[in-house]
């Protein structure tokens, strides 16, 4: 199998996609000639021309509502937000609107569109390079989020949201872009949304995590087996709807939940992940339920020493892992 | 590239006289039920109403110079009696408006208007201000795309001009030329905000230059200016010519909605001079100077108007509100009790 970084994936991804479906375009800031500002459209407009590869003019809002438009009237529109800290203009079509098409008309209209939108830190991103953007999006009843971390999940995902008939949110983070490869094969396939996956299985206690953050985890699952603590790490990979029954299997199997996050703590993803496992596996835990994630303050600084402070880390999740596992 | 059409007499419009007395006969049967719809509010009966009193003329008269059977609608709450000239049944209306589980836009889900037709491509996704201008672009975008021929008409009123998303819109068409209708309603009233507070121009069809295509005022108390105006645009739309920019000056004869008491704003000059334009006796009265309509013509419209909306009302309040049972379908594909949410 080809090995491929996580960018590859998803521009691989969006050419197969592009190929097999006619009624599939590409919409955002740059996509054209310049090929996206990480690349992930790089050549798509050499192959499929400007009609279907659209450098729209510099306005968040537009690009998703225009996506909403076309998605309505038959096509099935992938739309780049350029940084997830953009995005915000476009909450209005996004959570306002797409998320409602197919509940505010019963049925009679639907939206099957994709954003695709690069996020988190450890960049050097500073306060408006770095930001993780998944809460709203992911508190919206008809909105999916998936946050594919590792390039064979990138493809799937990204397929999945595309064949998609409701909108999808794709939460790509940058600083895996290049950083991890992985194996992709070239044959066609889909992973379902909604799934999540043990990237690492283990008995003594379950990190859940997503994004950059499940690297982080495995290292410092690999880390920990040297202390004799066997640790299982699961990726989340989508954030809605969240994959319940995976999430209370793990959390009960192992008896105690450490959840990684890079972006805030208070009401976000990991608070979701410690309802689920307080309700559902209550009588099964061995310790707290545990969450590890950056200081409450605005993400993040641009400064190297704070950004690091700031991040979670391998090391910072082995602390918590080895407090947890002593419970 | 701003333009004016202020008199319709002299005009090369194709409107027939029988057109015309039908599209009288469409808005005679909008007031009444309009009307009626105001009345069930104030019975407790319907939560919420905006009418579109003032602005019939307008929109029956843009609706005629579509085709139904091809083109799209991007309403607003106010469009009312586009609603009825595009063939929707007062007992649709009122279903929309009493909430009832045979509402066919939204199954009720939705404020009366929003949802999407079940016959025509007419839609209305929100009840948030100007989102659904950069969504006709992208309706008018997969058009050109596939090479249809359709025209993307879409609605809002003056307190719509003043968002982003307007700007956005006008932008991404003009840089596209796709085949889109901007058709702004303007009533001088953003709630209780005068335009001479929204805006520091006299007219926004001037605003359409920026954009690179025609914007045209026309004063939409006069069926056939707007008529003609809009055939204009649709005639330019369907060449690949672009959008057009209409901005049809009306009147918003009654409050805002049904929680409004628009004497809390307006002088009682500015009212009676707005009920001076009442689009429904302008053109009554041009009818009869035409002689295309007479008195007892005159009079069966109204009767069977009023007919037909008591009919509609006593068979639809008799009908039952949905059951908790269906509040759980299509969230997302398969939900509610096709599947799993």
């Amino acid at each position: 199998m080809p090995e491929q970084t996580v960018i590859e994936a998803v521009r691989q991804t969006m050419f197969a996609e592009m190929r097999r479906d006619d009624s599939i375009i590409v919409l955002g800031e740059d996509v054209g000639s310049r090929g996206g500002v990480f690349l992930a459209t790089d050549g798509l407009i050499d192959e499929f021309g400007e009609n279907r590869v659209i450098d729209t003019p510099l306005a968040e809002s537009s690009i998703c509502g225009v996506a909403i438009g076309a998605a309505v009237n038959g096509l099935r529109p992938i739309a780049e937000i350029q940084f997830a800290d953009f995005i915000w203009p476009a909450i209005n079509q996004l959570v306002g609107e797409a998320s409602k098409v197919r509940y505010g008309t019963n049925g009679l209209k639907t939206a099957p569109m994709t954003v695709r939108v690069p996020y988190g830190g450890g960049v050097r991103g500073g306060l408006y390079h770095s930001q993780s953007i998944e809460v709203l999006f992911a508190h919206t009843p008809g909105l999916s989020v998936v946050a594919p971390a590792t390039p064979y999940d990138a493809k799937g995902l990204l397929a999945s949201a595309i064949r998609s008939d409701d909108p999808v949110i794709v939460l790509e983070h940058k600083r895996t872009y290049r950083l991890v490869k992985g194996d992709v094969p070239a044959e066609d396939y889909t992973i379902p949304i909604g799934k999540a996956e043990i990237k690492r299985p283990g008995t003594d206690l379950t990190i859940f995590t997503y994004g950059l953050m499940l690297h982080y985890a495995l290292q410092a699952a690999e880390m920990a087996a040297a202390n004799g603590i066997d640790v299982e790490v699961l990726d989340l990979r989508t954030l809605r709807p969240l994959d319940e029954e995976g999430i209370a299997e793990s959390a009960s199997r192992t008896g105690k939940a450490l959840i990684v996050q890079e972006d805030t703590p208070a009401v976000s993803i990991s608070s979701e992940v410690s309802a689920i496992i307080g309700e559902r596996c209550f009588f099964d835990l061995d310790g707290p339920i545990t969450r590890l994630g950056p200081p409450e303050i605005p993400p993040m600084p641009f400064s190297p020493i704070q950004e690091s402070a700031f991040m979670p880390s391998p090391e910072k999740i082995l602390t918590a892992i080895k407090k947890l596992s002593e419970i | 590239m701003s333009e004016t059409v202020k008199q319709s007499t002299n005009s090369n419009d194709q409107l027939s006289g029988e057109r015309l007395v039908e599209l009288y006969r469409t808005m005679v049967l909008s007031r009444y039920l309009d009307e009626r719809v105001w009345l069930l509010n104030r019975q407790g009966k319907a939560a919420i109403a905006a009418s579109a009193q003032g602005h019939e003329a307008a929109q029956v008269a843009c609706i005629e110079a579509s085709d139904p059977s091809k083109d799209h609608y991007l309403i607003y709450y106010r469009q009312f009696t586009a609603m009825i000239a595009l063939g929707t049944e007062p007992e649709e209306m009122l279903r929309g408006f009493l909430a009832k589980e045979a509402d066919p836009m939204s199954a009720a889900r939705q404020f009366p208007l929003h949802g999407a037709h079940p016959r025509v491509d007419l839609f209305n996704f929100s009840n948030v201000i100007a989102t659904q201008l950069p969504q006709a672009a992208g309706v008018a975008l997969a058009d050109k795309l596939k090479g249809s021929d359709a025209v993307t008409f879409v609605y809002f009123g003056d307190g719509a001009s003043s968002q982003g998303d307007t700007h956005e819109a006008m932008n991404f068409a003009g840089v596209h030329k796709l085949p889109v209708i901007f058709f702004c309603e303007n009533n001088r009233y953003a709630i209780s905000v005068p335009q001479e507070k929204q805006m520091g121009i006299d007219s926004l069809a001037s605003r359409a230059a920026g954009y690179g295509f025609p914007g045209i005022q026309v004063d939409g108390t006069d069926v056939v200016a707007v008529h003609e105006a809009t055939t204009a645009a649709v005639n330019r739309a369907r060449a690949g010519e672009g959008p057009t920019l209409i901005e049809a000056s009306v009147e918003r004869l009654l409050p805002h909605t049904t929680d409004d008491d628009h004497t809390r704003y307006r002088s009682a000059e500015d009212i009676s001079q707005m009920l001076e334009r009442d689009p429904i006796n302008i053109l009554s009265e041009l009818l009869k100077r035409r002689d295309l309509l007479t008195e007892s013509a005159d009079d069966e419209i109204h009767t069977s108007a009023k007919k037909r909306v008591n009919v509609a009302t006593d068979t639809v309040d008799a009908e039952p509100y949905p059951g908790v049972e269906t509040m759980f379908d299509n969230v997302v594909k398969g939900s509610g009790n096709g599947g799993n949410s």
